[in-house]
Formats: structure tokens, sequence, C-alpha cells
């Protein structure tokens, strides 16, 4: 075991041992590591190619929507000032999350903005028995769906201070002591 | 303030952990980026095909003389057709929001007014002044504007030297008699398909304003749907190769798709009874029955006054072909079906099926129709080479075992299972369109997008109407193209009633 205080050291893989609110092992920093810039590949990805095709607009989505809350969406969908603006928070609402996570600033804020989006989506178009949706999504298998079960990694990245295992919110953490937010 | 030489060089590495995965994405993402927008793109190049889709030529054309304009019939076809020139009723206009009044104040320059109306039936004849004093003129201030007046009896609309063009819209058993003698009292006609009832009446009509300087146009606004001309183009570089058979179908499963149309969604009785409509004028030259409002609205189910399927609904599905493949009149026809689901008493078939020989091209058109389905059997024209579906879009899908293709189908940049030239595409069907909306939106009948912007093809095919008034030039479905038309049904008819199989004598022009 070594840590950052000892210069002598020189292993590769850094094990951090103080000041992170869990007890740290490669195999545990490189896990929360891995789940981190998977999700920020996959919403940099969603946001990007959102942002790259002039034509992508929330409505279709939107107008879709089942349950309790469909009307608010509904209203969203046909009112093109808010629309407009919905769309472009989602674009790059998406590409700063996604990129955030990705590199691990500010993982926590981005983390839990993400879950705030995902359950968005989530309440938009609910899984649920009974609500026929116009197409059918992949990846979704009664009640839980794709969305849920990233929502749940979230919590744990922001829980866990995902940022500060190979992350730049580690870099933050040494400036100032504090728990990176 | 942070300084570098706060961290060691490994913390500074470990942080950055994942910069080489996001090169990674960074790398793959501008890959997809660069596959996304090249590939269509050279494979058509590769495959020498124009991929130019245009409107048809400079829209906003000069229109500084006024045309007065008369309206016979204006029932739901009508009323349509007055909307699209730039008139609705009070009500209508106040229903509509900022985009649709937009779209329909844009209609301005039409230059345009309602100064007659004919209907037999008073509910409808108001309407329809009620929509010619509230045109895109007066909503946007013009004063002095002419009123319009109500015509019991066409003849004396057509009699007033204050109309210089009729819009026709009744049931198809005025259309020829209403036409010919518009042309004669010096009036341009639009009239709405079908062109004439029976076979007599096409010759009839033909003889009659063959010679005419006045402007006939046959409501067929597919026309001006683009990817129409478009579609033309393609067939005509030889990307399906050549076409060998056509398939057109109808399919439809609901009461008012059947031509049920005298009650209500709620089963209600609709209007109209012997005091508002004049029975005998609507009748016409038709033997007399007493009035039903099933006759009234439903008139497509009876003989005396149409076609049904095939002057309805083949109709549209032959004009759209014809516009890409420039049918004509075909060599020979069989036509088969039955009255199998709708015990309503009507007269014309609920499924009919037709084969139309064109052996002069190689190839054959099937028509087939059902009433009491609705599985989308698409519109397809198919070559040696490839198969194109068309109604509101384009899909063209090469043949697994195409000649032409066969290099870049062994090459991979295309695949027979998908279609590898998509073009066109209509408004999202939201949860409000019909049943028999979304059927005439399926195919390509009602509004189109091109680069971006909504058209109604209505609107562009009475536009091309008023601009070759003023301006001569030729319009897109006139007098030849309705007599090939009307001659094609009048075959499939006469094949379906006499049970046997008819032919086209070009030396004779009859029906044998």
């Amino acid at each position: 075991m070594c840590c950052i205080y000892c210069k002598e050291n020189n292993c590769l893989i850094f094990i951090e041992m103080k000041n992170i609110d869990m007890d740290g092992s490669v195999a545990r920093s490189f896990s929360l590591f891995l789940l981190r810039i998977f999700i920020g590949w996959h919403l940099l990805f969603e946001g990007l190619i959102k942002v790259m095709d002039p034509s992508w607009t929330a409505h279709g989505f939107l107008k879709g929507s089942k349950w309790i809350f469909s009307d608010f969406f509904l209203m969203i969908a046909n009112n093109s000032a808010l629309l407009g603006i919905v769309d472009l928070l989602n674009q790059w609402g998406l590409v700063l999350i996604g990129l955030a996570l990705f590199i691990g600033v500010f993982t926590r804020i981005a983390a839990i903005s993400g879950v705030v989006l995902l359950m968005l989506y989530y309440v938009c178009m609910p899984p649920f028995m009974g609500l026929d949706y116009a197409s059918t999504t992949e990846g979704s298998y009664m009640i839980v769906n794709k969305n849920l079960i990233e929502v749940a990694a979230l919590l744990i990245l922001s829980l866990f201070s995902a940022g500060e295992h190979f992350g730049l919110d580690l870099l933050r953490r040494r400036r100032t002591g504090k728990l990176a937010f | 303030m942070m300084k570098f030489k706060d961290f060691d060089r490994r913390t500074l590495l470990k942080g950055m952990a994942s910069f080489p995965v996001l090169g990674l994405f960074g790398y793959e993402f501008f890959r997809r980026e660069l596959s996304d927008q090249k590939e269509p793109v050279d494979i058509l190049k590769e495959l020498g095909i124009d991929q130019k889709m245009d409107f048809s030529g400079d829209l906003k054309k000069n229109s500084a003389q006024l045309i007065r304009l008369g309206i016979i019939g204006a029932g739901t076809r009508g009323k349509t057709l007055l909307f699209r020139t730039g008139f609705a009723p009070k009500e209508r206009i106040k229903g509509m929001n900022a985009e649709q009044m937009e779209a329909w104040m844009d209609y301005a320059d039409l230059n345009v007014v309602v100064t007659g109306v004919c209907d037999v039936f008073d509910d409808r004849a108001e309407m329809a002044l009620d929509a010619a004093g509230h045109s895109v003129k007066a909503v946007s201030g013009e004063k002095n504007l002419p009123k319009a007046k109500r015509y019991r009896d066409y003849r004396d609309l057509l009699a007033s030297d204050d109309i210089d063009a009729v819009i026709i819209a009744t049931p198809d058993h005025h259309h020829v008699q209403m036409t010919i003698d518009a042309i004669n009292a010096g009036k341009h006609v639009y009239c709405e398909k079908a062109p004439t009832r029976t076979e007599a009446e096409a010759y009839h009509l033909y003889e009659a304003i063959k010679d005419t300087k006045l402007v006939y146009q046959l409501g067929h606004q597919i026309r001006h749907n683009p990817i129409y001309p478009y579609a033309a183009k393609l067939v005509n570089q030889g990307v399906l190769g050549a076409v060998n058979l056509v398939e057109v179908t109808t399919n439809r499963n609901t009461s008012s798709g059947a031509w049920v149309r005298h009650v209500n969604r709620d089963g209600s009785p609709k209007p109209g009874d012997l005091k508002s409509i004049d029975w005998n004028r609507w009748l016409g030259d038709r033997p007399e029955v007493p009035f039903s409002t099933d006759r009234y609205y439903n008139w497509t189910k009876y003989w005396d006054y149409a076609n049904g399927l095939l002057g309805q609904l083949f109709s549209h599905e032959y004009d759209a072909v014809n516009g890409i493949l420039d049918l004509g009149i075909p060599h020979s026809c069989m036509c088969s079906g039955g009255i199998y689901y709708f015990d309503d008493g009507r007269e014309i078939p609920d499924l009919m099926h037709a084969v139309f020989e064109y052996p002069d091209k190689g190839m054959s058109l099937v028509y087939s129709a059902t009433l009491a389905n609705s599985r989308n059997r698409g519109r397809v024209i198919m070559g040696r080479d490839a198969s194109m579906e068309i109604g509101g879009s384009i899909e063209i899908t090469a043949d697994g075992n195409s000649e032409r293709y066969k290099d870049v189908l062994d090459n991979k940049l295309i695949d027979s299972s998908k279609p590898f030239v998509t073009a066109g595409g209509q408004r999202d069907v939201d949860g409000v369109s019909s049943a028999t909306e979304k059927y005439y939106i399926d195919r390509g009948l009602t509004e189109v997008k091109v680069n971006g912007k909504s058209q109604d093809v209505t609107h562009l095919h009475l536009r091309e109407w008023l601009d070759v008034i003023r301006n001569g030039g030729k319009v897109s479905c006139g007098l030849n193209n309705a007599f090939d038309e009307a001659i094609t049904i009048q075959m499939a008819k006469k094949s379906y009633t006499e049970g046997r199989r008819v032919t086209w004598d070009p030396v004779s022009r009859k029906i044998v």
C-alpha cells in the first residue's frame, strides 16, 4: 500500500488511503472509474448526436408521453418557444453531464443532474404495463428500464466521490482538501 | 490559487486517466459523423443518379390581375378547396393557431375573390358565403371587396359576368355537363376528379373542350407533391431498370372510408332534408328517387352518381403512376370484385381488383382494393433492377438479382434489404387525425415537407391553375390526362359490370 504523500513511492497504479469516504482498493477504484466513464461515454454520445443533427427535437418524444405527467410534457411539445429551450437544455445538458462524468470534474453535480434528466425521461414514458407507446422502446423490462438502471448507477457515482478515482476531481480535492462536489 | 507544483506528476496523470478513452471516443465519433454524411451521397454518385429534388419552378408568379372565382359544390371537398385558395368560415379562422394562420395568410398573393357560390344545400351555401366574406384579403384589412352572391342554379352562376373562373366540387354525375357549360360560358375550370362518370361522357368532354383557350385543370393535387416529378426523373434515369409491374392499392377499414357518411361519429344523423336541399337539382338528369341522406352524403355507393372505388380512389392511384410513367390508356383490362362486406344497399363493390396491360411498355398495372382491411400495402413500381415504393415519401430498394447493381451489392455499398434512396416525408400523424385522413397522408395527397417547409399540395395545384390562367403555359393535369384517366376507369368498370376482358381500340377510339 502506498499513498500520494510518500514521494518515494513509485508504484504504477496509485492507491489512495486517506480522505476518501471509502476504503480504497485498486479494484474498487477501477470499477468506479469504469462505471463513470462508460456512463459519461453514453451521455456524451447522446448529447453530441443531438447537437450535430440540426433537425433534432424532443417534440416527438414529448408528444408520446403517457402516464400522469403527460399533460405537462404535451404542454411543452405544443409550445414552440418552450420546446426550443427544452431542446437546447437537453442537448447541451447531455453533452456537459457526459463530459463531466467522462473526465471526472464536478462529478457529483453532473451525476445528480443526470439523475434528474433521466428521471424526466423515465416519468415521461414509464415502461408500465398498460401504457402502449407508438414505438416499442428497446431496453424496457417492465417498470425497470435502462434509464432507471442508469439512474441507480449515477446515484452510486454521486455518493462515492467517483470523480476522485482516476478523475480530475482528485486534483481539486488535493487543492482544497475538501470533498469534491 | 491552484499551483501545478501542488501536485506531483503521478496525481496529475492519475486524474487524467480517462483522457485516452475520451480520445478514443472522439476518434470514433468523428469516424461515425464522416460515414453518416458521406455514404449515401457517394452511393448515389457512384450509380450516376441525379440527387436533386426541387419544387417545380417559382411559386410566386405575377398575379397582378384579380381573378374572380365561383364555386359550384361546397361540400367537404369544396370547403377544402376554398380554404386552400384563402377563404375560411369565421369560426375556422378563430380556431387557427399562429403557425396555421401564418401559412394561410401566405396565400395572399393568389389575388382572388369569390363572387359566386352555388350549392343545392342551404347549410353549405351559407358556409361558402361565410368563407367568401372571410378571405385572406379581408383578414389583412383590404376594403371594398366584392360580396359573393348565392346562386341556386349553376347556369345562373355561369351566366354572371363578374366571374372569371369556377371550381367544381360536386358529386361526379355533374362534372362533365358543368365543365362543358362553364367553358361555353367563357369560364376557366378547376374540376375535381373523377373527370367523368361514363364512357360516353369522356368522349363528350374531350370533343367539347379540346379546342378551348380556357384553362381546364383536373383536381389531382398529387402532381404537386415534388417527390412525384422526382420519382419520374429517377425512373427516366433508369434507376429501376425496365419497369414490368406496378402495384397500386386501396386499404381502408372504416365506415367513413367506405363512404358511410350520413351519420356523425356519435351515430346522430347529419343535417339535411327536403326543406334545405333542392333534391331535384341535386339529381340533375339522374333517375328520380326519393330523397335520402344516404344518397345525398354517400353518393359514391351508387353507379348513378359515381364509380365507387374506381372513380374516387383508383383515380388517385392511376394519376400518381401516370405522372411518373406516362402510362396513357392501357391495351386491355380485367376487373373483378364484389360486395362482400357492406350490407347497406350499395351498388359499388367493396372489394375490387383490376389488371391493366401495357404490352407496348412491357408492363402491367395491378390495382387491388379492400374497404374492410387497412393494412398498408403501399404503391410499388417494380423494375428489373430495383423497386420504388412511393406514397408520402420515396423508398428505392435494389433487387438482389439486379445486373446493374451487382457490383455495388457485392461490395456491400448497398443492401437489397434496405432502401438506398429515400426522399420526401410528411408531417407526423397526430392522435387527432382520423384513419381516413391518415390514408390520404400516407398516399402523398395532403401535405408535403420540402427543405423543412410544409406545403399543402392542393394549394399548389390550385395555384398552378390560377397562374396558367394569368400567364399562360400548361397545367399539370389537363384534358389529355383527364381523358386517359376517364377511359382507364371506364375500362375497369365495363370489365367488372360485363364480367369480361375489355380492350381499347386506338383507331376507332372506343372500348371494345
